[in-house]
């Protein structure tokens, strides 16, 4: 009997267990066998669980758990380090007809997905302000910003940051389908998904890409700068400075 | 914008920015560093996301794929204006197994 | 080059398995914890509060690096980047033990989180010593390999589990990890005497003991089929188990694991005190 034969027989509980595994005398291994399908199904179940509270919470448990169980069938994970378990879960809802009426979840699944990724990023001292304020307002054009490793942007034309405060912390739920863009930063320990000034993105986004500040506005035409880099100096997520080239 | 508006307007938008953080309380700043254990109530309970196991379940949950479900999310409370939101389709259907 | 003399230098006390949301109990008052073990692939992440509690652990306790995810019973290769990881976090860390399972959990690219059995042939033999070797190897370390959790028999098996993990020993040089209470689950589930397992196992080779609570349930016959569960207190004859072990092998680091459902800290260090009770009676 090959590993192949058990994978398949683990992840299709319509198969029969494979031939080969029996209990101690010879009988075929039966309900032994469905202790591993089952450790496997509720294991993953679970760290999907885990993985996506909040488009847990928007589409209820009984809902999530089958919605589970058929995404780690098709989608297993292609590594032992579960924290970044799910990363083809937004794709997945995106095709799932069951969820077709819901098409900002997986605008949802990719902010979770972030904020986790953020969460284990690796750490970064931020730049202290004094370094900023001492820049010649031509060298901060000219200036390439390094931005925290934990620092993470998600475009939505849905108003998801919202969504995912309403299921997190309990405000209001969102009376518009606006769209949002979130900044998660992560100050010290804990991630957090802030709401971007509408028309931020791109400029966020270009100084990721490691373009220069004045290039960065270019790509933006129209948003509230002060308040963007407020969000950015507050969360501590400018950890560089680059005035050459 | 011209260029010396723009060199005008960053200089502007950088040095209000530095002003309203340095004017944030000491305090708050100090909290932050030390907050290195458990994460704040209500902050992050679920942003280390799934852990790994040693261990065999006794919960039940291996069928497969039959599914006769009605939608009970907090989705279903959200009323949005684009009438594509709002509620999950009701499940009813049973795949074919294999 | 391997580090060989690194067996033995968790302490012969209690340990538990460390979980984020006892760190402040632990840093307030471990006793009787002496020391920590956790599992590898939770601390794969490039930073953040992970891996900050874990230099503040580190720097009061003894670790235990606990693998769940290398596969090394798997018949395909050794996932590199995962030995990779390994050595980075071993580097770092330098823990006083590193330890993984005789199992395999990842085929074909697809990892399925649980330890899955091995039929026990000279093939197998011959794989699991070959991992065995690559992994001292890349993380520069002794490794101790734990016996597992069985729900089924193969066809296939023709060597005793105790005779096979000797002889990997023999093959590779690495050490055992006794989880005492997969001995009674295997021996339970395979209906063979988890007494005449314990005292024909080869101590001198046990670098680290388990204990953990399992679940009852029955096969199709109504037979009882012991779950590995971890989410519950050892049991009373699992505790006797283990009174056999030390009286056997003397004291030796002692684990607590509890994976599923885990309780308040008290909890857990009563468990962790019961053990040091039994490691007392035989130091005494």
């Amino acid at each position: 009997m090959s590993q192949a034969e058990f994978r398949a027989a683990l992840l299709d509980p319509g198969r029969p267990a494979p031939a080969g595994l029996t209990d101690p005398d010879g009988r075929p291994a039966g309900r032994r066998f469905d202790v591993y399908r089952n450790n496997v199904t509720v294991s993953l179940t679970e760290a999907l669980r885990q993985a996506f509270p909040v488009v847990r919470k928007l589409v209820g448990d009984e809902f999530f758990t089958a919605m589970a169980r058929e995404h780690l069938r098709a989608h297993p994970p292609t590594s032992p380090v579960l924290m970044f378990y799910g990363r083809a879960m937004p794709a997945f809802l995106e095709t799932f007809p069951p969820v077709g009426q819901l098409p900002y979840l997986a605008d949802v699944a990719r902010l979770e997905l972030a904020l986790r990724e953020s969460y284990h990023a690796a750490d970064a001292a931020a730049l202290p302000p004094g370094a900023l304020q001492d820049l010649a307002p031509e060298a901060v054009l000219a200036a390439r910003f390094t931005l925290a490793p934990a620092v993470r942007l998600v475009a939505s034309r849905w108003p998801v940051h919202a969504i995912w405060s309403a299921n997190m912390r309990g405000t209001p739920v969102p009376t518009a389908a606006d769209a949002q863009d979130v900044l998660i930063l992560r100050p010290q320990f804990d991630a957090e998904p802030l709401l971007l000034p509408i028309g931020a993105a791109p400029f966020v986004a270009a100084l990721l890409a490691g373009r220069t500040v004045a290039e960065a506005l270019e790509a933006a035409p129209a948003f509230d700068l002060t308040a963007t880099l407020g969000l950015l100096i507050g969360g501590n997520a400018i950890t560089g400075l680059s005035t050459g080239d | 914008m011209s260029h010396s508006m723009k060199t005008l307007a960053v200089a502007t938008s950088l040095a209000t920015a530095l002003a309203a953080h340095f004017a944030a309380p000491a305090a708050a700043q100090e909290a932050k560093e030390k907050c290195f254990g458990v994460a704040l109530a209500g902050q992050n309970d679920c942003a280390a996301g799934p852990g790994t196991t040693c261990a065999g379940t006794s919960k039940v949950d291996y069928q497969g794929n039959s599914w006769k479900l009605v939608p009970a999310g907090t989705c279903t409370t959200m009323e949005l204006p684009d009438g594509r939101m709002g509620s999950l389709e009701a499940l009813d259907r049973d795949l074919p197994q294999g | 080059m391997l580090d060989r003399t690194a067996m033995d230098r968790l302490p012969a006390r209690p340990g538990v398995g460390y979980k984020p949301q006892h760190f402040s109990n632990i840093l307030a008052d471990a006793a009787p914890v002496a020391w920590l073990e956790i599992h590898a692939e939770n601390y794969m992440g490039e930073g953040g509060r992970p891996l900050a509690q874990l230099r503040a652990l580190a720097e009061r306790f003894p670790l235990s690096v606990h693998g769940v995810g290398l596969s090394i019973g798997g018949e395909g290769p050794l996932d590199r980047d995962h030995l990779a990881r390994l050595h980075r976090l071993c580097g770092w860390l330098n823990p006083a033990s590193f330890s993984e399972h005789l199992a395999w959990s990842t085929h074909d690219a697809a990892f399925l989180n649980d330890l899955l059995p091995l039929p026990y042939t000279e093939a197998t033999l011959a794989r699991v010593a070959d991992h065995i070797d690559q992994v001292q190897d890349h993380v520069g370390r002794r490794m101790l390999l734990e016996n597992p959790s069985v729900y089924l028999d193969f066809t296939e098996t023709n060597l005793d589990e105790i005779d096979f993990l000797t002889e990997v020993v023999k093959r590779t040089g690495c050490g055992l990890l006794l989880d005492v209470n997969n001995v009674f689950v295997s021996c339970t589930n395979r209906r063979t005497d988890p007494e005449d397992y314990i005292d024909r196992f080869p101590h001198d080779l046990v670098g680290e003991i388990h204990l953990g609570g399992h679940d009852e349930d029955r096969d199709d016959t109504g037979a009882p089929l012991l779950i590995d569960a971890h989410g519950s207190e050892v049991t009373d004859p699992v505790w006797q188990l283990y009174a056999r072990t030390i009286r056997r092998a003397g004291p030796r680091p002692t684990l607590i694991e509890w994976d599923n459902d885990v309780p308040d800290w008290p909890v857990l260090a009563a468990e962790a005190t019961r053990a040091a009770r039994i490691l007392d009676r035989v130091t005494a």
